[in-house]
């Protein structure tokens, strides 16, 4: 005998269906509403011929892509850069501030000093200490290098952002994980290496994402010391023409570079979620 | 002295409506040529704007009120022509990037060493040019550009230029040496990345070079200029896209050319640039 759903059942399947066609046209509706006003009042508004004109032009996005093409090369190579030594070095100051022994005290001190400074100070200044003070020095072994420079910048302020979440990830697990590795005879450093620092980091795996794509976009920041990236090469040509044009241009591909790290965020944070339900811990 | 100077403008708007209140009854038909009865952004008054800070000797103590320093002399000439004393002239903050921005501006015209090209001028309106600007290449005597003698002599050098200006334009165009050239905001932080020799020369207007090679450097030098052809890089003033007061000053700014005052005012404040070997 085959299965039949009960009237019942046939009529509340029929009212989901109708409610969800409901919703589905309300939303259309409100969408297309929403969209008319503002395409409206941004097309009607006095200015708008001019804005286009100075912002969507083809013919300055044209000319200034491969300008700005070639500056994106520079911001891609100092993210990937950044992103590898802030990773680094943002963990070990994690580790460094949550280490409970009292040796370690004086690099405890150390490392809760850098997180309050460098999360404190302005990028652009960092940026400039290093970028033009460092080579001020002239010191002959220390590079001059604006790129150089301003990654190491980046990677100094960057870091303490991501100890500090990092660190969060850390004390989110739950203590007694600490003291099963132990338990099961794993010294101190294994239970660190293989029960707490997995759990921490996928905890906090978004959020160590989300400060990634922020330094990618920063990454343009080290333009200030001479270097010319993409948003540089978008002042250049803008300075030449007038035309606002060639940042958006450069906006357009900065969101190109970030989406799939956002997209991977989110899919991280699904999986994870997911797994999560799956293993009864909510 | 900021003060008074707020009370002196308070009341120049004042005198400056009622004497259009006069004028506007008494004459219908209204010439835009000279006296203060042009359509101003404010009746009476002609706002000016340039960049903070105002760099000598284009101003002097980034103060564009004093009448010191070239470009502020070349502004209450051209207000004076125009028929508005110096009390009737208030000038207001404008960077760049409000500069070169669509719409409206905030000033009648904006006086900021911006050079006039024809790209340039379908954004904005440029009056006739006030000066004939040619670029210089500055050094320190430390540098291994410091001896050079020929743009042949540069081929190998890392140069600098600030953003905006036409000087990046003479690096990639006329010097093109190999190492891509760095550009910064600002003029002060090229010349800091110059003392630290992050960058083996800085190219700079003429007159701008004499004084950063004299003032802002221990050991600076005047490599050489460049020469363009003549009348072929002239700054401006610029205008909103459209104004209705650029014939009126050009037209001020061709008489002041005329009558030797643009060549006058650029002896006094400007060094003599003759002195610097032309870059071949």
């Amino acid at each position: 005998m085959t299965y039949q759903p009960s009237p019942l059942r046939l009529q509340r399947e029929a009212s989901r269906r109708r409610v969800s066609r409901q919703s589905t046209l309300v939303a259309l509706l409100s969408t297309v509403i929403i969209a008319s006003v503002l395409v409206i009042v941004v097309t009607g508004a006095p200015g708008f011929k001019l804005v286009r004109q100075s912002f969507f032009s083809w013919h300055y996005a044209l000319s200034a892509f491969p300008h700005v093409l070639s500056g994106l090369w520079l911001n891609l190579r100092v993210m990937i850069i950044a992103e590898i030594f802030v990773l680094i070095l943002g963990l070990l100051i994690a580790l460094a501030r949550t280490s409970h022994s009292p040796i370690l005290y004086p690099i405890r001190l150390m490392a809760t000093i850098y997180t309050d400074i460098f999360r404190g100070l302005p990028l652009l200044l960092v940026l400039f200490l290093v970028g033009l003070g460092v080579p001020g020095l002239q010191i002959s072994w220390i590079t001059n290098s604006a790129v150089v420079l301003g990654t190491t910048s980046l990677v100094l302020t960057y870091s303490a952002y991501v100890a500090e979440v990092i660190r969060a990830g850390i004390e989110a697990v739950n203590p007694a994980q600490r003291m099963a590795g132990r338990a099961l005879g794993l010294t101190q450093s294994q239970t660190q290496r293989y029960v707490i620092l997995p759990q921490a980091l996928r905890k906090v795996a978004p959020p160590l994402l989300n400060d990634l794509v922020s330094l990618q976009k920063d990454s343009g920041l080290i333009s200030v010391l001479g270097a010319i990236d993409a948003i540089r090469s978008a002042g250049i040509e803008t300075a030449q023409s007038f035309n606002f044009t060639p940042y958006v241009v450069a906006g357009a591909l900065f969101v190109a570079l970030t989406i799939p790290l956002t997209r991977f965020t989110d899919w991280l944070t699904r999986k994870q979620d997911r797994a999560r339900v799956q293993q009864g811990q909510w | 002295m900021k003060k008074k100077l707020g009370t002196a403008l308070t009341v120049a708007t004042i005198v400056g409506s009622l004497s259009f209140g006069i004028a506007a009854t008494s004459a219908h038909a209204v010439t835009y040529t000279t006296g203060s009865n042009l359509p101003t952004l404010t009746k009476g008054i002609l706002t000016i704007g340039t960049d903070d800070p105002a760099y000598t000797p284009w101003f002097d103590n980034n103060n564009p009120a004093d009448g010191k320093g070239f470009e502020s002399a070349v502004a209450y000439a051209v207000a004076k022509q125009l028929g508005y004393p110096a009390a009737k002239v208030k000038w207001v903050k404008a960077s760049f990037n409000t500069v070169i921005q669509p719409g409206k501006k905030s000033f009648d015209f904006d006086i900021n060493e911006v050079s006039i090209t024809p790209e340039r001028a379908k954004a904005v309106d440029f009056s006739t040019g006030y000066y004939d600007v040619a670029q210089a290449l500055i050094t320190t005597s430390k540098s291994k550009i410091a001896k050079a003698k020929s743009i042949a002599d540069l081929a190998n050098a890392k140069l600098g230029a600030s953003v905006g200006s036409t000087s990046y334009a003479t690096i990639t165009g006329v010097i093109k040496p190999k190492a891509k050239p760095a550009v910064f905001d600002t003029n002060d932080i090229a010349t800091q990345a110059l003392i630290n020799g992050q960058i083996d020369g800085l190219v700079l207007d003429l007159p701008t070079a004499f004084y950063v090679a004299a003032a802002s450097l221990k050991n600076g030098l005047i490599v050489g200029q460049f020469a363009p052809k003549a009348g072929s890089d002239q700054f401006g003033l610029v205008l909103t896209k459209g104004s209705t007061l650029t014939k009126s000053i050009s037209a001020a700014v061709d008489a002041l050319r005329a009558n030797g005052t643009l060549k006058a005012l650029a002896a006094k404040w400007l060094s003599n640039t003759a002195g610097a070997p032309v870059l071949k």
